[in-house]
Formats: C-alpha cells, structure tokens, sequence
C-alpha cells in the first residue's frame, strides 16, 4: 500500500511516542519573527538552555515593521522595542537575521521560499498560522504558539497528534479571471471553516499541476482558514525549477541528488488517503467574502445570503457586522480602500496581475489603495520591471514589504468602518486594525479592479476591455 | 520543571455564545505589541466588549445585557462555555494566555480550532467537548444561575452541575498531559537529545543529500 507525502516526511522525522502517546517530531527548519517569540526566548534564558539547532533557524522581521519611514528608532516605541528583542536574541543566540534595511527582508512565508530555504521533504515550524503556505514545496509545514517555538527553539522538536490526509483534486481549466485565491476560497466556502480539523489537506489534480510556485502558495497558505493545520501539493518539475540556483538550495551535483530524493517523497500513485474531494475548476468564478470569516463567500455573480437555516445567528451577526442586507448582489459594494499584499497575494506574480488591471487607469475618487510587496526582493523585483511606476501612476501608494494591513499591527490600518478590497486571508472582525472595520477577501486582480471602479467590480469585465485595446 | 497535575477543575463558569469565534476577537492584534504577555488578562474580548457597551450606551433606556466578561454576576469565573470551532484563525498564544490570566482554568466547546487546542494545552488550560445539546443545556444552567458550581473531571470524563451530569471529550493524550503534568513539554522533549540528534543526522537534507 503507498504512503502519502505527509506519511512519508512524518515517519522520517518522528523520533519517539511520547509517553502522553503524542509524537515527538523533529523539526527541518525554525522560522521565526518579531511578534510570537519574545516569551520563548526569555524561557530559554530563565533556565539557561541554548537554541538547540541555531543553523536551522532563521529569523526576520515583518508583522509590525512600518511599511514607510523605516529609518530607526521607529516612531512607535513599542514596535522599535520588539524589533529591538528579536535583534538581541538572534545575536545573543546566533541566530540569523534578516532585519529591517537587508535584501532578504520580508514576510517569513514569502522569504523562506525565494531564499531556497523552504524545500520538499522537510517539517517546517514558525509560530504563524500560515506557516501553512511552505507546503507548496511538499513540505509538511505547522503553525505553531509561542509555548512551541520555545520547544523547538531548546529541542528542535515538537510534541504533536498525527493528522489525517484529505485529497482535493482540483481538476480541468480555470476560466479567465479566476485564480488561485478564488480556488482556494471555493474550496473553504464547500468544505467549511472547521472541515480541515484533524486534517493535512493535500492539494492535487491537473489544475494545481500547471499552477505556478506562486499560485500554489496561495492555496497552501489559506489552509488554515478551512481549519487545516497543514496543506501540501506534492513536489515536481515547477517546484525542482523554482528552487534551482536559490541561495539555499542544494547546487551542482547535490541538486541533482536533492531532485531524486525529493521526487521520492511525493505520494504514492496507490497511496490511500482518509477522504477525498474533487472541485471542477471549469465551473468556477471569481469570489468575494461577504461576512466576518473566510468560509462566508459567494460568487461576484452571487447575493448576499439570508439570514436563515441554522446558521441564522451567525449570519445575521455577520450582515449587521458588515452593513450587508440579504439579497444584496456583492457587486456594486462601495470600498473605501484597497489593499494588495500578504503572505497570501503579496508576491510578484500577484503585482504582475493586478498591476495588468490599473496599468493606464485611475483609482477611483475617495479610495485609498495600497501596493506591499510582500519581500524586499518581490519589491526590487518588481521596479526592475516598473510596475511601481505603473501602480503609482495608476493612484497607487507603493511601500516597503511587510504584513502591513493584512493584521494591522503597524501604522497601516483602516479607519473606523471603512471597507477594504484586501489580497489577504482574514475579515475577522477588526483584523485590518480598525475594532469596526471592515475586509472583504478576493484575488489581487479583483482588488484593482475593485481601486479602479471604487467598487466590488467583476473583473472579467475589465479583462475583457484589456484584450479589446487597452493592452 | 514540574508542572502542576490537572485532574479537575471546579468553578463558577462563563457562558459566551457564538460559533466560530476567532482569536482575533479574543486578542485583538495590538495587545500582541508586547515582549511579555502580562497584563493581557484586561484585553480578552476587548473590541467585542467595547462594541457591545457602545451599543448600550445608544439604547434608548441604556440597558441591555452587558458582554459576558463585563458582567459582574461572572467575574470569578473559572470555567468557559462556548459553542462551536472556538479559537479559529491566528496561531497567537495570547489569546488562551489572555483567558488563562483572566482566570479561566476549563474551556467546555461544542468543538475547538486545532491551534488554538494545542496552544492551550501547553499552558495547562484544560479543553473539553460535549454535544451541542449538552453544552446549550449547561449555558442555559448558568445563565440562570451564575452562582452553580461545575465540576470537570478529567478522568472520568464528566461535567457536574447542580441537578446535571454530562459527559465530556477529551482526547487520552491531552488527559493524560494534563493529570501527569506533561503539558509542560519542553523538559520531556529535550531529555532524549541523542535520539533528536541520530534523527537529524539521517534526513538527506541535513547531510547534504
Ligand atoms: S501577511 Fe498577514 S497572515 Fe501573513 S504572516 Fe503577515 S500578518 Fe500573518
């Protein structure tokens, strides 16, 4: 009988059965950042413990660095002071440090890829829920609490239940105008916000195949957002193809060794899996999130749903959240600002899309937009190829990368109960900063389109107007 | 190290109803600005209180039901009901150190987000299930009681209440974390580093393939 990816890589790095008959898991590779790990470095001071694997740890800065004014000390006392313990502990540790004013700064999910440190075939921690996004390489990656990266920060270890494996097939072609993001929001919408518990959720079929690095990171990294702890696509051709010549990837003869033992770690073809789903990429649209979590989506041709059934509080709390009424189409939905970037949609190819939308347009009167570019290296990048030029032109704020307003934790926030087109992952509830602000979720392009028009747009139309001269 | 041993919990409890409550709500992001996680106890649930005292506020006779951690007949509290898929989204331990520090020691849940579970149990904050009818029932006891007294014992699987018995979920690894004090895990992990170290020296990537 085969195995799985998620198997393959647990039998290979599980060192023990815990007497509490968890799993005592080795972990590949520690990435860490400014917010979730103060505490745990103090707990290793308190009992004079070193960083077991500092070679295997590497470091950044992302969720509350400013994405303008980045010269230091920050104007924000205490961001200056988180940023300031993480230098400290990474020195006084060892650990590596990609800071504020380094070329490899960024978000971690968006950095550990590019810089080749995120592979097929190892475990990944950090403590982010969309450590989930590594997984795009076939690495079975964990999002993890502060509690945790104190535990593999001393052991390089974890204490942690085995998961069970559901398929997603993803099959046939994506119309035009429908990408990753919509995908991954279709998947969360069927299967639920809770439907991935107890789940690793492995990501296949034809449609994922011919998807980018990119793309799959988009579906990855959301996983979460269906209660999936973990979501992988198994590694191939594009995966061996990104990470060839990558700071941190195995060169010369070593790759070619590297490439025969990744190919080895994907799922077997008779590999037997506890659940299995399939999702006709054809019948798919663009999609929209109308209420306060990821899962209350529909169609940009859809209406706001009723409040009935016995999802009725749920619903209703989310309409009077969100200033909806049932029955309400979501196209035409006023936004005041918009907001492209995160470690969901904020790497080049997602500014590529959405810079392809506003390129020779205007953002409409009274919105605010915004472009962060999700890494140093995505925003160099991407002025290499001027789409800064373009975005700005268009009515557009460029900035520095960083999470930004995906969570709020800097300067960059919504304002009372302005609604924001966002790249990111999460409407909850004040999640972009203001306590009544509110987010809807949708893919890069129908973010422009939505700055542009100064309102939830169908942004197959815009394509289509692109093809017809404009372009 | 020895961690405290956990086999029951007894208090007063808290009834929040909702499903799908996110730790965003539970701690809203800018309490997370902090190298420590003191004094998070005053900021759990802090924009849905706010909400709902604002909305008091606007009432036009100014009453309405205070948000449950406002409301003086719950303070004291150490027991958490709550409805379904509690604790989703962010991975921030803050949120069930924020609850811990507020005094919560029990979380009873028609289910649990699966970080947010493990990042309790960490921190020794017990969480349990029971069915949606059972969990309703218990709310429903506390709210019109809030002085009834529960009890969770872990090892047998039970919440009492005054006049109710109902069975809980907890999975053996987590019981059994919890009444041997292995929830600290730190010490447990460390202390077979030889075998971490033969694992690490095997995996092709750490060898240079
Ligand atoms: S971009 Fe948003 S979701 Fe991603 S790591 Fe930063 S804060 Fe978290």
């Amino acid at each position: 009988m085969g195995k799985t990816l998620l198997q393959k890589v647990w039998d290979l790095h599980k060192v023990r059965t815990l007497p509490t008959g968890s799993t005592q898991l080795f972990i590949g590779l520690h990435l860490i950042h400014e917010v979730t790990t103060p505490q745990a470095f103090d707990a290793l001071r308190q009992r004079g413990w070193r960083v077991a694997r500092p070679d295997r740890t590497f470091a950044t800065v992302d969720h509350i660095v400013p994405t303008r004014e980045r010269q230091r000390p920050f104007l924000d006392v205490m961001a200056e002071d988180m940023i300031a313990s993480l230098e400290r502990n990474c020195r006084d540790f060892g650990i590596p440090l990609y800071d504020i004013g380094d070329d490899r700064q960024g978000i971690v999910h968006v950095i550990g890829p590019e810089l080749g440190l995120t592979q097929p075939g190892l475990t990944i921690a950090c403590g982010d829920s969309h450590t989930s996004t590594h997984g795009a390489f076939g690495a079975v990656a964990f999002g993890i609490g502060t509690s945790q990266v104190r535990d593999v920060l001393a052991s390089q270890c974890i204490a942690i239940e085995p998961l069970k494996v559901r398929c997603i097939r993803v099959v046939g072609r994506l119309p035009r105008g429908v990408y990753a993001k919509d995908v991954i929001l279709t998947i969360i919408q069927r299967l639920g916000i809770d439907g991935g518990n107890g789940y690793a959720y492995e990501y296949a079929g034809d449609a994922i195949e011919r998807m980018s690095m990119d793309e799959r990171m988009t579906i990855c990294n959301m996983s979460i957002e269906g209660g999936a702890r973990v979501g992988y696509v198994n590694p191939d051709e594009t995966t061996f193809k990104y990470l060839e010549g990558r700071p941190f990837a195995p060169q010369g003869d070593a790759f070619t060794r590297a490439r025969t033992w990744w190919q080895s770690m994907a799922s077997d073809a008779d590999a037997v899996y506890d659940d299995e789903v399939e999702i006709r990429a054809a019948e798919l649209t663009p999609v929209v999130t109308w209420g306060v979590n990821p899962g209350q989506s529909i169609g940009i041709d859809g209406k706001v749903p009723l409040a009935a059934g016995t999802e009725q509080q749920s619903v209703a709390d989310a309409l009077s959240y969100m200033g909806l009424r049932s029955g309400q189409p979501i196209a035409g939905m006023k936004v005041d600002v918009a907001f492209i970037g995160s470690c969901t949609n904020g790497r080049l190819s997602d500014l590529r899309e959405a810079a392809g939308i506003v390129r020779g347009q205007r953002v409409a009167n009274g919105v605010k937009a915004l472009v962060v570019p999700g890494s140093v290296s995505v925003q160099k990048a991407a002025e290499r190829e001027g789409l800064d030029v373009t975005f700005r032109d268009a009515g557009f704020e460029w900035r520095d990368a960083g999470c930004s307003m995906c969570l709020g934790m800097n300067p960059d926030k919504l304002e009372g109960n302005q609604v924001c087109a966002a790249s990111s992952n999460r409407n909850f509830k004040g999640r972009q900063g203001s306590p009544t602000g509110r987010t809807l979720l949708m893919s890069p392009a129908m973010v422009a389109a939505a700055a542009i028009t100064g309102e939830v747009t169908d942004v197959r139309q815009l394509l289509g107007q692109v093809t017809a001269g404009v372009r | 190290m020895s961690a405290e041993h956990i086999h029951t919990v007894e208090g007063r409890a808290l009834p929040l109803r909702g499903e799908d409550i996110d730790t965003d709500r539970i701690m809203p992001a800018r309490f997370l600005k902090s190298i420590t996680f003191d004094g998070l106890e005053k900021h759990v649930f802090e924009d849905d209180r706010l909400a709902i005292r604002r909305a008091n506020q606007a009432a036009p006779h100014g009453i309405g039901h205070p948000h449950p951690f406002d409301a003086e007949e719950y303070q004291g509290a150490s027991i958490l009901l709550v409805n379904r898929n509690f604790g989703a989204g962010s991975s921030r331990e803050h949120a069930p150190q924020g609850l811990r520090r507020w005094g919560i020691r029990a979380i009873v849940a028609e289910s649990f987000a699966e970080i947010f579970f493990g990042n309790s149990l960490m921190i020794g904050l017990a969480c349990v299930t029971a069915s949606p009818s059972d969990v309703d029932k218990l709310m429903s006891l506390v709210e019109r009681d809030p002085t009834a007294v529960l009890k969770i014992d872990l090892k047998a699987g039970l919440c009492q209440a005054p006049g109710v018995m109902i069975p809980v979920s907890i999975p053996d690894h987590v019981r059994d974390s919890l009444m041997t004090g292995a929830w600290d895990t730190t010490g447990l992990l460390r202390d077979n580093y030889e075998q971490v170290n033969a694992v690490g020296a095997k995996l092709p990537y750490l060898s240079g393939f």
